[in-house]
């Protein structure tokens, strides 16, 4: 080689360069697991989602089996009566969006105010042996198994809190009850919004508590005024990721909550979400290919739709509240 | 003046018209002793700081300037393992008796950093903070103005007051956090090396901005540039390794005719 001289062409430079590459390979080929997983389980709910409405699977109708209309969209999606077991069926996913919506509107009243306490407690207030200890009790709390959640539900928040204490006040309460899954989801969210908001605050610069204190701003002034403010889209993104997380939430709300799909604000009485109409479904109740089983998938389908714009949500507040301070 | 009646609060109305001679005492340190843990950083510092002058603060790194400086308004509250000892007096108060609210102190000290720091925010907010959570929200706009022209930043800015005070250069930003620290009219600016981070033509405006301050506020500026104190200050602090303050005289002296050896050497480039 006439370069040789450089030192620049020899051995070790282009060993090192195959390591790299097939590192890069390597990580690559994660990363597209990951998408090919997502791309797949999308794929799959809507081909099964279309034989919910159209008798036949999606791919199956490109490749030319004849339709044959079961349940219509617009049906599914403005009818407000769920029962599709009853002698006259009725498929109008409304009432499971609504007991969704429900358990993650009343989840998030107790996740977001107690989890932002909760992080400007940790971030501005406590003490390094506070923190020491809360911050891994927290860590415990969001490591417990959401179908203990549930067994708390049922077990403590429902008879030895909710009923006696709404029960007095007036409100006829049934065993399992939307209010019950709200308080469980809620404590179950309460550690992500805190330690991902904590984060956040966490990591606005001292210069800028600095500044404020300096002028004589007392802590609540800096913590309202100065850190959440400069650290708003960390604690965005927690607040969204509770809500997806709640949205998603499975065994603690059919545990808490119960199966009896309606059309209700009222969060006393048993109502069903999308994700325990789904454990219903899956444990096998209907056969497979009948109009109930496929609406598994059709209702599948409404919940990733549902996590996905929240994901998407992320992504905009992201963009929109990037990082302000330097 | 007698001790009673120099309640720290951030009322000062009642000592505003008083007659002050240029000799008054602004802050008065006696026996200062700071400690982080088991370290030691100031050792029994006795100053005493005029009134409308520039005081400067030198020494080499480490040797307890930001600490010292730190003392006065009590931002060393902020740290866990800071201990002080001794007594710093403003105006005849002792900031570190138990009646002395910190927060009430720093409305009537202000401080300048090392690094300038701005809120994220506009211009206008930036040097309104203050002003806003003193309670001192007449004529905010004029208040705002004025302090911009104080800190002669004023003509750079008027025309973008509601942009965010991180698009300033070095210098502006530097400048828009002292026009912040004098918007609510302190007593004492404390500043900690407020051109340390700036390029030469930034750091000879804050240096006369530093004079033209000294007209109204007591200034306390910490420098490691000798030549900076020299230009500036009416009284320099040499301050050595181990948190000893060495000297303390009108910079004319310590700079032309020290009296501690230690200082001569340092001055004249010998260590540190
Ligand atoms: N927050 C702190 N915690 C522990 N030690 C500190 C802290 N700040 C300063 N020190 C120590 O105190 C001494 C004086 O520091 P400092 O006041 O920052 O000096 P200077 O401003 O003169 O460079 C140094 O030894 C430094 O390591
Ligand atoms: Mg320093």
């Amino acid at each position: 080689m006439s370069d040789d001289r450089l030192g620049i062409t020899g051995e070790v430079a282009s060993g090192d360069r195959r390591n790299e590459r097939i590192v890069t390979r390597v990580l690559q080929g994660c990363a597209a697991v990951t998408i090919a997983t997502t791309v797949a389980i999308f794929a799959v709910l809507l081909d099964n989602a279309f034989s919910f409405f159209y008798g036949q699977r999606l791919h199956e109708a490109v490749l030319g089996a004849t339709l044959d209309q079961r349940v219509g969209v617009v049906e599914f999606i403005t009818g407000t009566r769920w029962a599709p077991y009853h002698a006259f069926p009725d498929y109008g996913v409304l009432p499971l969006i609504n007991g969704t919506l429900l358990i993650t509107v009343g989840a998030a009243f107790i996740s977001i105010p107690i989890g932002t306490a909760t992080a400007i407690y940790l971030s501005e207030y406590a003490s390094e042996r506070v923190r020491g200890v809360l911050k891994p009790t927290l860590e415990v709390l969001a490591g417990i198994p959401t179908i203990v959640y549930g067994f708390f539900a049922i077990s403590f928040i429902t008879p030895v809190f909710v009923r006696p204490v709404f029960e007095t006040l007036g409100f006829s309460v049934s065993f399992y009850n939307a209010f019950a899954g709200m308080v469980v989801v809620g404590i179950m969210t309460i550690p992500m919004v805190s330690s991902i908001s904590e984060d956040a605050m966490s990591s606005v610069p001292d210069d800028l508590r600095n500044a404020a204190y300096g002028l004589g701003a007392t802590k609540q002034e800096v913590s309202t005024q100065v850190v959440l403010p400069a650290s708003i889209s960390g604690i965005l993104a927690s607040y969204i990721l509770a809500v997806s997380r709640a949205i998603g939430e499975t065994m603690a709300v059919t545990l808490a909550a119960g199966h009896r799909s309606q059309m209700t604000l009222n969060p006393f009485v048993e109502i069903q979400t999308m994700t325990a109409y789904m454990v219903q479904m899956a444990r096998g109740e209907a056969a497979l290919g009948t109009v109930e089983y496929q609406s598994l998938f059709a209702v599948g389908l409404v919940l990733f739709l549902m996590t996905l714009s929240m994901n998407l949500l992320n992504d905009w507040v992201k963009r929109r509240y990037r990082e302000v301070y330097r | 003046m007698s001790e009673t009646e120099l309640e720290i609060d951030v009322d000062r109305e009642e000592d505003a018209d008083e007659e002050t001679t240029s000799d008054e005492i602004a802050v008065e340190t006696r026996d200062l002793s700071v400690w982080y843990g088991e370290d030691r950083a100031l050792q029994d510092i006795d100053m005493k700081v005029p009134e409308n002058k520039v005081t400067a603060m030198i020494g080499p790194s480490g040797c307890g300037k930001s600490t010292f400086l730190r003392c006065i308004n009590r931002m060393n509250d902020r740290i866990d393992t800071c201990r002080v000892e001794g007594e710093v007096r403003f105006r005849g108060k002792n900031v570190y008796d138990d009646d002395v609210d910190p927060v009430a102190l720093r409305r009537r000290i202000g401080m300048v950093f090392q690094k300038p720091n701005p809120f994220p925010k506009s211009i206008r907010e930036n040097v309104a903070y203050g002003l806003k959570i003193q309670n001192k929200t007449d004529n905010l706009d004029e208040s705002v103005e004025t302090a911009l022209r104080r800190a002669a930043l004023w003509d750079e800015v008027k025309d973008q007051l509601d942009s965010s005070g991180l698009d300033l250069s070095g210098g502006q930003q530097q400048r828009l956090c002292i026009a912040r620290a004098i918007a609510p009219d302190p007593e004492v600016i404390l500043m900690d090396e407020p051109a340390s981070a700036l390029d030469p033509v930034a750091t000879s405006q804050i240096e006369d901005l530093i004079e033209e301050l000294a007209r109204d506020y007591t200034v306390m500026v910490v420098t490691h540039n000798m030549q900076q104190a020299a230009r500036i200050s009416d009284k320099t602090a040499v301050f050595l390794t181990g948190g000893e303050l060495v000297e303390f005289d009108d910079t004319k002296k310590i700079f032309e005719n020290p009296d501690d050896q230690r200082v001569e050497d340092y001055i004249t480039g010998k260590f540190g």
